[in-house]
Parts: structure tokens; C-alpha cells; sequence
């Protein structure tokens, strides 16, 4: 706690009957500052949800969820709500906003909490706190939920220091004060506002106080529908990202990259003419290439393209799809003897997928010889700092890391790859760099989502299922951005401490929701050779999918209707009702067209769940709508999606959430993957790897938020992709008469003519001109 | 060096740089006009779309040399002052219907949304399913249905 005096006891106010009290900080500032500890201010939900489940299903017993909360308990760093003179409140956010609105739905909690206008509540990023330990990680959909007490109590804090404050002024007992968008009136009418106060309210020195919380009975911001307060920004494009940023001397900075995968340099034959090209300042060879840096990104692809650089072998050298699916197959481990009763069975193969955002990845730095300063968009910015620092041979108080907002995650920036690389550079050529990868870096350099296969058998007798088995084999998904720190820290306390790391992550994301008798689950992985991550919902939309195939199978065999199978077999109500509603809103069971059909599936996790009706048109005058350059195939026509996320802050934006979701998993299913060759991903460009364009886009989408039966705010940011990407798969093989067993399902084809990887970016072109419309 | 001279959301500017360098460059590096962001750079993504002489371009396919010196060229932060407003219509109805959401993309899309509806009116014609089907812009957080719904929206009031 900076400039603390030693902690005062709690203040001695007789709570108010009946409401739980939370510990909050005054602290000492010119201004009123309150604080609260970022660390859940309720018991670890593990507890209640082991008494009330006896199941032995680790994830009843615990979820991610709740070993991240329960790893943050230790840590001692604050969280602080500042009240300015200007009417304004601000609060720094230690966690990455990447698109997912959660700067939008914390000012809300503060909003809500000190009674002032939303528009009046500003929230930035924190910079890299370290002392937050592994509280600034942005990942698993824990945000609101690791979040959504201690921003309350802080801001409760600061409103019961304003009303203290307000007393004085109006002459008023606190009993008698009202506050509302901002202004405090006292007896007889008078009234003052919360920036007249801001000084006054403020502590000399600072103290630990009791609040309680606003109940939400009365909450009139929480659960509201609220537009993004970064709204205004984006459509103006005064929104910065960091390559947006006016970083003195900062110039923009490009790698020249191998024609393989994590290749090396060997030597460069023309650095010094390549150097004395227009507008280059400098070339230096890093550990993943050729650094260019120049006035202007343009004249760096002229570098980059005009370097003449030998380079070593890469990690997957003559590697392709086919290497790898044999090097899966090998490592699957086996589903044991067929059973004595009925079974089905099936083998599904997942392609690797591209979690690259439309901003690629980057960052600024500028490092001295006694410092460093880094600019990026980072969800675990401390083990980015602390990379750094390693990196650098500087002590950690050297190095500054701003997280600034990005423009689209999906899991890449949980790495730091960029910033690693900026700082290299920026100690190499002795001055400050922008660096930014190319779009052909990105797609073909950058983190992937591994390959994987998931095998699924299911016994069963009549139409009582016996037991489930999944065993997925994938090619090792990196964890090393500090998420598995977490797991590794926490492991010892966990009913799966005998795992292994990804398969305790693996473990602790999946569940079983039906009532399938024994149901085991278990991951293998192999080959550590290729640039991967966690990408949106990680594992389940994979795992999801095949275990929802599966069951359309058995339903099928059974003659039992999906949907009817389906709501028997879930175990909880919240699921049952989630899947109720979108069989009710999508009407299932609605008579189609041949070729088209519906597919209905569930995916529960984070506390959360989700269910997804689709109705897709597979008709060959459909599949062969010409569209340029692009990939048409079969259009998901309708999407419907129920979501209970338990306590919604920001329905409005749980909804934009749940549709880039849908979207997604609308990709996974149909379109998206990348092809791996000869030791290199084919896709260099969008019209390469065909994420949802806007002619892959359902005309009807209808997302419902269930009313909470939980008080609680779940996860919600991945949620529906699993759920979606399944539907569609579902949909899919009722529309054909064939169950897809290999993802996407075009994969089978190759829709563009690979660019060169020599040199590794691709000119722009020149006839821009010729294309206005 | 070559010296190139254009307007930019209604004011001549003139920078040194060489003819090849393309539009989105020159605005984002040399300008410090960041509103067109890079995607791609090979016209696909369309994350840098912006106005020349009231039509849809990618900057990054234009090169600085080929503008003449009364070629206007806006970018998403001119694009209000078209219309003497605070907001364009259209980035009020993007306002209106929450479309964005990491928001890297979205400078772009109004760009091409604005170009899409007056294609349509100059056909004399509403804007069709078709029309917004054929909007290459690529949004990875897949904000799509707000933008078609937004387009619509900001139509009506174009």
C-alpha cells in the first residue's frame, strides 16, 4: 500500500442489520482515494459447490474459476477508486480490455455503487503491478467474476467517505443525505456534488474501513443495457491502440521472418544495402530474424522484402497436416476394451486454427541503458514485465509495461511475443521502435490453436447411457503465460494434483453435463515444436463439439429426438432451462426444406451456460454462391442463443459477447483453419484464412439472457463458442444425412493460391485506385 | 524528394516522401492520422478504408504519388465534417446500435458503410441483403449483425 500508516481498525459504525460488511481502504491523497483488495471478498465457491454435489466430477467440485480466485487470496495489492474535483471518478483496471467490454461493465459497478452518472466514470488499464502477483491476468473468462466485489467495495467506500463529507457541508446527518447521478442533497434541499467534495472527503491518512454493499434490489445500473463508454472513441477513430500512439523517436519497425516455422538466421548477405534504402534507419538481426526499422511501415516491407537472409531450420521443419495427424495418432491414448453392451463411437480431427486478432501483434518499447518503457496490449502484463526484465538484464523496478487497449485477443495476447521482440531491437539499434507484425507474420509466425483429434464412446443400453469416455490427443497448447503458474501453485490443494499441468487446465475446464453414468476424460499431447495458445474457449469448442456429434448419434440410434435426449439427460436445471428456451424461441422440430436442417447444442462452464439452436442451408445453389477470393460453402441461416451467466452487469454487452461467439463458432465449424506444409502454415492473409465474413453471416440471430438465478456474475467472454461451433456441426450432419468427422469441414480443400514465403511479406498492392466504389 | 501535395479532411497538406509509398503510410506515419488502421496491407481486410473524392479506397493499395493535389482523401476523422455535424448519421447509428467492440476495425467499416448506402442511393435503390453480404470488411471480434443493423439504421437518416 503506497504511503500507508499502519491500518486502522475497522470503524466501529454498528452494521446495518443483516448486511454482510466488507473491508475497504481511505487512503491518504490530495483527493479521495478508496481501495479495496483485489481478492474475492467471499468464500472460495468450491466449498458450497462440494456440499451441494456429490458427484466426484472435478468440475462440480471446483473450476477454473475458482482456483484462479483462490490463488489470488494471498495477494495483498489494492484496487483504487479515485473521486476528482471535476465531478469525475477514475479507476485504473488491472486487467487487458481487448474488446469484450469489461471497461465498460466495471464503470457501471462504480456507477452503481457511488450513485453517479456512468459518463462521469473513467477507467484505463493499470500498468504492470507486480504486486498484484496473479491478479493481472486477463484469461478464462474471470474478469467480473474476480472483479465484481472488490470494485464494489472500493466504490462503496468512497461513497460513504462522500456522505461523511456531505453531513459536514450541508449541515445534515448522514441518515438525512440522498445522492443521485453525482449530487448530494441534504435537509431543506440543499444540495453539493461529489467533485465539490472530492478534496474534503480525502484522508490525511489512510485507514481501513467497513462498508456494505448496495443490495440489488436496488441497483439501477447493474443489469441494465448499457452502450460501450469507449463507444464515441471507436466510431471517431480517436480510440488509441498502441500502434496509434505518438511515442517520441518511436519508428516503426518490421522483422524479416524464415520461410519456416521458427527458423533461425543464419546470415544476411545486404544488411548495409538494404540500410541505405529510403527511409531505413537501421537493420539488426534478433532471435527470431531480420529487424528493419524505417520513417514508415511501408519502407519496412521494402526492407524486409529486399533482405537476402539465410536461415536454419525451423521447429517443424517438413512437417504438414499428414505428419502431424500420424504423430496424433500415435499419442491417442486408448479408449479400452469395446464395452459388453450397445456403444457408439466416433473419431473426430480438429485443424489447426489461427487465434490472431485484426490487430497484429505489437508493441513499443523504448530501452536505455539503465531502463526500459514497453507499450502493448497485454493480458498477463507481470510475466511480460518480468520477461522483460529477464530479457534485459535489468532489475524489475526498471522496466515500465502500459498495458494499452488492444484490438482484439481471442487468447494471442496472453503472450507478449511482440514486446519481447520490440525490446531487442530498441537495445540493438540503441532507439526507440514500433514494432508491428505483418498480417503474413501473424497468420504464418503466430500462435496457433494446436491440431487435436477428440475420440468419444458412449455405452449404452436402450437409451440409458452407461458410460462416456473422451480421450483428446492435441499438439501441446502453451501455457506458459503464467495461467499455469496458477494451476502449478495451486495444483497440491486440487483433487487432481497427480495430473500433469495442461491436463490439470484441461481437467478443470471441461465437465460433464448429462447424467452419463462414468464419464472420463482424459488429454494427451504432443510435439512442443509449434507456436501455440490458448485460444477462445481453449479446449471446449472441440471437445464440446464431438461430445455433442456424439450424442446426436445415439439419439439417432435410439430414436430418440436430439433435443427430447438431450434436456433428459442434463443434470441441472439452469442447463435444462438454457437448452429449453432455444428449442422454444428456434422452434425445434419445425418442418425444412431437404438439405437444410437445425442442430441444437449445450456447453456449460464458468459458472455459466449456454445452449445454441442453428438452422443451416447446405443446398447446392447455397454452397455455390459465388463470393471473390473468399470461401461461401453452407449458410448458417439462423442462430439462437440462450445464455445464463448467472448476474448480468452489462446485458447489452453479454449479447455483443454471445454474437462474436456465434460467430466464431460458426468458423471453427465451416471454415476457419490453417494448412500446414513443408514446415509452414500456407495462410498469409484474411482471403487466405477464412474467419466469418460478412457473406458467412446468419440474417437472423436471437440472443436470450436468462433471468439470474444465482446472484452471482459468471464468465461469460468464451462462453458460447463451444456451444455454437457444435450446433453447427450438428446442423450440419442433419442437413446432409453425413456426421462431419474433420474440422472445418472444408478443410479437405484449399480455397486460395498460397503466397511465396520468400520473400516472407507480400508487396502492397498499387491499383487501389482502380477499386473505389 | 519527391514532394506530394493532396487534400485531407478539407486541408491541403504536402509532405516529402517518396511517390511509391503508399496512402495509409503517409497518413498513419508521417501525418500521425491513425483513425485507417493496418490490417493487412494487401486491400483485403479493409480495416484502412477511407474516402477519396467520396468513394471507397484501401490507402494501403494507393500509392502517395498517383493523388493530385485536389484529390480530398477523408479518413473516419473527417468524416463528420462532410455533413457540418458532430457525427456522421452513420457513426451515430454505430453509437446507437453499440456495434463495436474492440472497435480496430470499426473506422474502416463506417467508411465502407457510408460508401455502401450512397452507392445504393445513387442507384436509387434501398440497400439489399446483397449488398451488405458483398461488405468485405472483416471484423474478428464478428460484430456483424450490429453492423448490418447499424447500416439500415444509418441509412434512414443519410
Amino acid at each position: 500500500m503506497p504511503g500507508a500508516d499502519r491500518p486502522a481498525p475497522p470503524s466501529s459504525g454498528s452494521p446495518a442489520l443483516g448486511r454482510r460488511r466488507f473491508l475497504g481502504y481511505v487512503l491518504a491523497a490530495p483527493t479521495l482515494v478508496t481501495a479495496a483488495e483485489l481478492a474475492p471478498a467471499e468464500p472460495a465457491r468450491a466449498e458450497s459447490a462440494a456440499a451441494d454435489i456429490p458427484s466426484a466430477d472435478v468440475t462440480e467440485l471446483v473450476d477454473l474459476n475458482d482456483v484462479m480466485s483462490a490463488a489470488a487470496l494471498p495477494t495483498s495489492g489494492l484496487i483504487t477508486v479515485q473521486v476528482h474535483t471535476d465531478e469525475t471518478v477514475s479507476f485504473a483496471l488491472p486487467r487487458a480490455e481487448v474488446g469484450q467490454g469489461i471497461t465498460t461493465s466495471t464503470a457501471m459497478l462504480i456507477a452503481e455503487e457511488m450513485d453517479v452518472p456512468l459518463a462521469n466514470v473513467r477507467v484505463t488499464l493499470a500498468d504492470a503491478r507486480p504486486e498484484l502477483v496473479f491478479n493481472q491476468l486477463t484469461g478464462g473468462s474471470n474478469t467480473t467474476i474476480a472483479t465484481y466485489t472488490p470494485v464494489r467495495v472500493a466504490a462503496a467506500v468512497a461513497r460513504g467517505r462522500l456522505l461523511e463529507a456531505a453531513a459536514v457541508a450541508l449541515d445534515s446527518a448522514v441518515t438525512e443525505l440522498t445522492i443521485r447521478a453525482g449530487v448530494i442533497t441534504g435537509r431543506a434541499g440543499r444540495s453539493t456534488t461529489v467533485g465539490a467534495l472530492a478534496e474534503k472527503a480525502a484522508a490525511l491518512r489512510t485507514q481501513r474501513v467497513s462498508t456494505a454493499l448496495k443490495q440489488s434490489d436496488r441497483f439501477t445500473v447493474i443489469g441494465t443495457p448499457q452502450g460501450r463508454i469507449d463507444a464515441l472513441d471507436a466510431v471517431t477513430g480517436r480510440k488509441k491502440f498502441t500502434m496509434d500512439l505518438d511515442v517520441p523517436g518511436a519508428a516503426p519497425t518490421m522483422v524479416c521472418r524464415p520461410p519456416t516455422i521458427n527458423g533461425r538466421v543464419g546470415s544476411v548477405a545486404n544488411a548495409d544495402e538494404v540500410r541505405a534504402m529510403p527511409g531505413v534507419t537501421d537493420v539488426v538481426a534478433i532471435t527470431t530474424g531480420v529487424a528493419v526499422r524505417a520513417r514508415t511501415f511501408g519502407q519496412c516491407i521494402d526492407a524486409v522484402r529486399a533482405l537476402r537472409v539465410s536461415w536454419k531450420p525451423g521447429s517443424a521443419e517438413g512437417k504438414s497436416d499428414e505428419t502431424v495427424r500420424r504423430e496424433l495418432a500415435a499419442a491417442e491414448l486408448p479408449l479400452g476394451l469395446p464395452p459388453l453392451t450397445p456403444s457408439v463411437e466416433g473419431r473426430f480431427t480438429f485443424h489447426f486454427r489461427s487465434n490472431s486478432a485484426l490487430e497484429t501483434n505489437c508493441a513499443i518499447a523504448d530501452v536505455r541503458s539503465d531502463r526500459a518503457e514497453v507499450w502493448s496490449s497485454l493480458k498477463a502484463p507481470i510475466v511480460a514485465k518480468e520477461a522483460i526484465a529477464a530479457r534485459l538484464g535489468l532489475p524489475l523496478g526498471a522496466v515500465t509495461v502500459h498495458v494499452t487497449e488492444g484490438g482484439g485477443s481471442f487468447g494471442r495476447k496472453l503472450f507478449f511475443d511482440a514486446a519481447l521482440e520490440a525490446v531487442e531491437v530498441s537495445r540493438k539499434t540503441g532507439k526507440p521502435v514500433k514494432l508491428m507484425w505483418h498480417r503474413a507474420d501473424d497468420s504464418r509466425q503466430g500462435r496457433t490453436h494446436p491440431m487435436a483429434t477428440s475420440r468419444v464412446r458412449i455405452a449404452h443400453v436402450g437409451d440409458t447411457v452407461l458410460s462416456y469416455k473422451q480421450r483428446h490427443t492435441s499438439v501441446a497448447t502453451d501455457l506458459g503465460h503464467g495461467f499455469g503458474e496458477i494451476l502449478t501453485a495451486m495444483a497440491a490443494r486440487l483433487p487432481v494434483a497427480d495430473l500433469g499441468f495442461s491436463e490439470t487446465f484441461f481437467q478443470l475446464s471441461q465437465s460433464m453435463p448429462y447424467d452419463f453414468g462414468v464419464s472420463s476424460r482424459l488429454l494427451n499431447e504432443t510435439d512442443k515444436g509449434f507456436n501455440t495458445g490458448s485460444m477462445r474457449n481453449v479446449y471446449s469448442p472441440d471437445v464440446t463439439c464431438a461430445r455433442e456429434l456424439m450424442i446426436d448419434k445415439l439419439a439417432s440410434k435410439t430414436g430418440k429426438d436430439p433435443y427430447r435426449f438431450r434436456r433428459d439427460s442434463l443434470k441441472d436445471e439452469r442447463s435444462r432451462a438454457v437448452l429449453e428456451k432455444v428449442a422454444e424461441v428456434g422452434r425445434w422440430g419445425r418442418v425444412m426444406p431437404d438439405g437444410t436442417a437445425q442442430g441444437i447444442a449445450f456447453h456449460s462452464e464458468y459458472h455459466s451456460a449456454s445452449a445454441v439452436l442453428v438452422e443451416i442451408d447446405c443446398r447446392p445453389g447455397t454452397v455455390g454462391r459465388p463470393v471473390r477470393d473468399g470461401v461461401t460453402g453452407p449458410r448458417v441461416t439462423k442462430v439462437v442463443l440462450a445464455v445464463d451467466a448467472g448476474l448480468t452487469v452489462n446485458p447489452r454487452g453479454l449479447e455483443a459477447q454471445m454474437m462474436g461467439c456465434a460467430m466464431d463458432g460458426i468458423a471453427l465449424a465451416l471454415t476457419s483453419s490453417l494448412h500446414l506444409r513443408d514446415g509452414y502454415f500456407l495462410e498469409a492473409s484474411w482471403d487466405n484464412y477464412f474467419y466469418t465474413r460478412q457473406w458467412n453471416t446468419p440474417p437472423e440471430l436471437d440472443i436470450v439472457i436468462m433471468p439470474d438465478t444465482t446472484g452471482k456474475p459468471g464468465g461469460a467472454g468464451e462462453l458460447g463458442v463451444a456451444a455454437s461451433m457444435a450446433a453447427v456441426a450438428c446442423a450440419y450432419g442433419r442437413a446432409t444425412g453425413t456426421m462431419p468427422t474433420t474440422f472445418p469441414v472444408n478443410h479437405g480443400t484449399l480455397s486460395f493460391e498460397p503466397k511465396p514465403t520468400t520473400p516472407p511479406v507480400p508487396q502492397s498492392p498499387t491499383d487501389g485506385l482502380d477499386h473505389a466504389y | 524528394m519527391p514532394e506530394q501535395t493532396f487534400r485531407l479532411n478539407g486541408e491541403q497538406v504536402t509532405v516529402d516522401i517518396g511517390d511509391d509509398v503508399r496512402l495509409l503510410w503517409v497518413l498513419r506515419d508521417v501525418l500521425g492520422v491513425t483513425g485507417p488502421k493496418y490490417g493487412c496491407g494487401i486491400n483485403v481486410c479493409k480495416a484502412c478504408t477511407s474516402h477519396l473524392n467520396g468513394r471507397a479506397v484501401n490507402p494501403c493499395a494507393i500509392p502517395v504519388g498517383e493523388l493530385t493535389p485536389t484529390d480530398e482523401v477523408t479518413t473516419i476523422e473527417g468524416l463528420a465534417d462532410t455533413v457540418s455535424a458532430d457525427l456522421h448519421p452513420m457513426q451515430q447509428a454505430w453509437i446507437d446500435q453499440d456495434v463495436a467492440q474492440c472497435g480496430y476495425c470499426q473506422p474502416g467499416q463506417i467508411m465502407a458503410a457510408v460508401a455502401v448506402v450512397r452507392r445504393a442511393a445513387e442507384e436509387g435503390r434501398e440497400v439489399t441483403d446483397a449488398d451488405l453480404d458483398g461488405i468485405r470488411n472483416i471484423c474478428r471480434c464478428g460484430t456483424y449483425v450490429r453492423i448490418r443493423e447499424a447500416i439500415r439504421a444509418g441509412a434512414e437518416n443519410m
